[in-house]
């Protein structure tokens, strides 16, 4: 496959987002046009530019990869993704925005009236939104890796770059007009591939397969290192190398059940031979795998549940998605920004259901490789072999860096701006401490992605979105509308929150605790986590209503009066906004 | 503007003789009383905190009970899981089309009434 196109394709993106940036750089002077762009943003351009910062790599290449794996109960994850942001609508956007807070630190600080409870939010802010980075980076990384053969370092780095020229010199306002234009490009680099490969796949229908997945042309795979895998039944393959330690040549008879294959075995595939599926993925039937909870995961009802509120409740409590709001000129704008993005939202999702299940008839490899998300770059060359393929591919290259390179931004922004506020405070000009942060916000995910973790990128984002269910929407949602929190109360409930997800993250990620309730619980703790943390906040609120904020109805007023009433809205926590 | 030397015109109060001895009138802006934070101006707050949050409730239930419930009802009817609409497998249609339009119907509706309960309050703290 020739190098030229993607690089070409990523050479592309990060010029035209530099370009875009600098049309909104030449008025980037004030400390407000770092941080909220002057709040001078039309609606039309920031709901693409939310939308554009959204959708990240998990959106673009993971959804269609967990498609493949798993089949229809993946189709949740963008469901979420869109509800999430109906939520957000409905609960808190405009009052949100009426705070006059720019961060999460600031709304803690604005409504509880206490310093604690601001720098434990920072530290979440930095906690969410570096786990959030960090899939961005190693989808880079992935990326260049697959379509050109570059080092998985390479691609990441590229980001890095192109993200810190863009934020360093304009910051929130050259940022917003770049992300507008990734949305649009994410869009139609989905869009036009689509539509080929459906008439593609249109035009040579055969009948569905029902079966366990097989090969479907011949290939040759290599073991990089010792892997586990499955077969579901007992069939013939053709290995050389090492099976289950002993030293196997040409082709053979391999029983059904779990097998260890060396490092250095290579395995050719033959047109229809059985797959074995990597002993982390489920072994199951199309059919099955078509169907409601045929994913083949313990416990798949309780997993879809808790998965839906994981997302649907983790959405507001995301750094990056409510610094946003803070651009738009008033709550009611807010409002219907956040509707103009339900739509963009709902329009780009049609289009990872299409690559997923496209990749489980053309390139069921990949359960055996492990490398399911790259299914949306791969697609094209294996359904169009020649130029076509390979253009359109191009283009898919260049919305995935797009959709990198809109999200690393948004987060970088937010954790540097909570970063220069709470850390890095006044010990130099602020537009200098915002740049500084920014180069700390992303080179220490960087330096994470590098030793490579075989996570997938969906996965990741999803503890992400655990943890920001299981603590900032519940200081959120009762911090807008009950006015008896207390600081105590909301400090008990996001330590006792955060620990909890925190813990069931990690035992998660390292690979502990797999099978039965215990896995299915820990895998996706929102469930649990969301009403535990909710009822510390309420409980322990009631136990210590001395502490209540005494300016707290000024505060509600401010939350929630229409901006066009005249009212005393207490005082302005600093002067962003009138810069 | 008066010439210099000349005195300044004396200002002089004409008013309706009826309404000179009047006591100033005790019907304050409700803007007023919200500001000052009495009892009144605090009924008027939560009167309205309670609205809108009796609208998002209404909206984020509807969302996330048709969520849960679209989840629940393939979990109880297994058929469903197997039916076809259109030629296409119902299931996917559901989740991978058809509930957009429904998550954008409630966005909207969430948009309107919120807005409408802002509109009501603007009226009635401005009627006094």
């Amino acid at each position: 496959m020739s190098a030229l196109y993607p690089a070409l394709a990523v050479a592309v993106v990060a010029t035209c987002t530099l370009g875009v940036g600098a049309l909104g750089l030449r008025r980037a002077h004030r400390a407000s046009d770092f941080y909220v762009a002057s709040r001078a943003v039309s609606p039309r351009w920031n709901a693409a530019a939310i939308s554009g910062e959204y959708l990240s790599a998990a959106s673009y290449l993971g959804v269609a990869g967990l498609i493949l794996v798993y089949g229809l109960d993946m189709l949740w994850y963008p469901v979420g993704y869109t509800a999430g942001y109906l939520i957000l609508l409905a609960l808190v956007a405009a009052p949100l925005r009426r705070s006059g807070a720019y961060t999460l630190p600031d709304f803690a600080e604005i409504r509880l009236d206490s310093q604690v409870v601001r720098r434990t939010c920072s530290a979440l802010v930095g906690v969410i939104g570096w786990l959030y980075l960090l899939p961005q980076l190693q989808g880079a990384g992935l990326t260049l890796a697959t379509l050109t053969g570059a080092p998985g370092w390479l691609g990441g780095l590229v980001v890095c770059l192109v993200v810190l020229v863009a934020v360093y010199f304009g910051g929130m306002r050259s940022i917003t007009f770049a992300q507008a234009f990734q949305f649009w490009l994410k869009l139609v680099a989905l869009l036009i591939p689509a539509v080929v490969l459906v008439g593609v796949w249109h035009a040579n229908r055969t009948a569905a397969d029902t079966g366990y997945p097989r090969a479907t042309q011949p290939q040759v795979v290599t073991v990089v290192a010792r892997e586990r895998v499955t077969l579901p039944v007992p069939t013939t393959l053709a290995i050389d190398g090492t099976l289950d330690g002993a030293p196997v040549h040409g082709r053979q008879q391999v029983a059904a059940g779990s097998h260890q294959l060396g490092a250095g075995t290579v395995i050719r595939l033959q047109r229809g031979d059985l797959l074995p599926v990597l002993a982390d993925g489920p072994v199951t039937t199309n059919t099955s795998w078509a169907r409601p909870f045929g994913s083949g995961r313990p416990h798949p009802l309780y997993a879809t549940l808790s998965l839906i509120l994981a997302i649907c409740l983790g959405t507001m409590g995301l750094p990056h998605v409510l610094v946003r709001f803070y651009t738009n000129p008033d709550g009611r704008d807010t409002r219907r920004t956040a509707l103009a993005v339900i739509v963009l939202l709902s329009a780009f999702y049609l289009l990872p259901t299409i690559y997923g299940a496209l990749g489980r008839k053309y390139l069921p490899d990949l359960l055996l490789t492990g490398h399911t998300d790259a299914t949306v770059l791969l697609l094209p060359e294996r359904m169009l072999p020649g130029l076509p393929g390979e253009l359109l591919g191009a283009l898919l290259t260049a919305g995935a860096f797009a959709a990198f390179l809109s999200t690393a931004s948004g987060l970088t922004v937010s954790v540097a701006g909570v970063l220069s506020q709470d850390v890095l405070k006044s010990r130099t000009n602020p537009v200098r401490a915002f740049r500084l942060a920014a180069v700390i916000a992303l080179v220490v995910p960087y330096l994470l992605s590098l030793p490579s973790q075989r996570l997938g990128l969906a996965a990741v984002v999803g503890l992400a979105f655990a943890l920001a269910a299981a603590t900032f929407c519940p200081l959120l949602v009762l911090g807008v509308w009950w006015t008896r929190l207390t600081w105590i109360g909301a400090l008990a409930g996001l330590l006792c929150g955060g620990t909890l997800a925190a813990t069931a993250v990690l035992i998660t990620v390292t690979g502990h605790a797999r099978h039965g309730w215990w896995g299915a619980l820990l895998a996706e703790p929102a469930a649990w986590a969301v009403p535990v943390t909710f009822s510390v906040m309420v409980l322990v609120s009631l136990a210590t209503q001395r502490h209540r904020p005494p300016h707290v109805l000024r505060t509600m007023v401010r939350l929630h009066a229409p901006e066009g009433l005249e009212l005393d809205r207490g005082r302005e926590l600093r002067s962003l906004g009138q810069g | 503007m008066s010439e210099p030397g000349e005195l300044p015109p004396v200002r002089v109060r004409i008013s309706h003789p009826r309404l000179a001895g009047r006591p100033v009138s005790p019907v304050r802006p409700a803007t007023q009383e919200i500001d000052e934070q009495t009892k009144l101006g605090e009924l008027y707050v939560r009167a309205l905190v309670q609205s809108q949050l009796r609208q998002a409730v209404l909206i984020c239930g509807a969302a996330l009970l048709g969520l849960v419930g679209i989840a629940l009802a393939f979990a109880a009817r297994p058929a469903l899981g197997r039916a076809r609409l259109f030629g296409m497998p119902l299931a996917w249609l559901v989740l991978g089309v058809l509930i957009y339009p429904a998550l954008i119907g409630l966005a909207w509706l969430a948009v309107g009434r919120a807005e409408r309960t802002e509109r009501d309050f603007m009226t009635l703290v401005r009627r006094r």
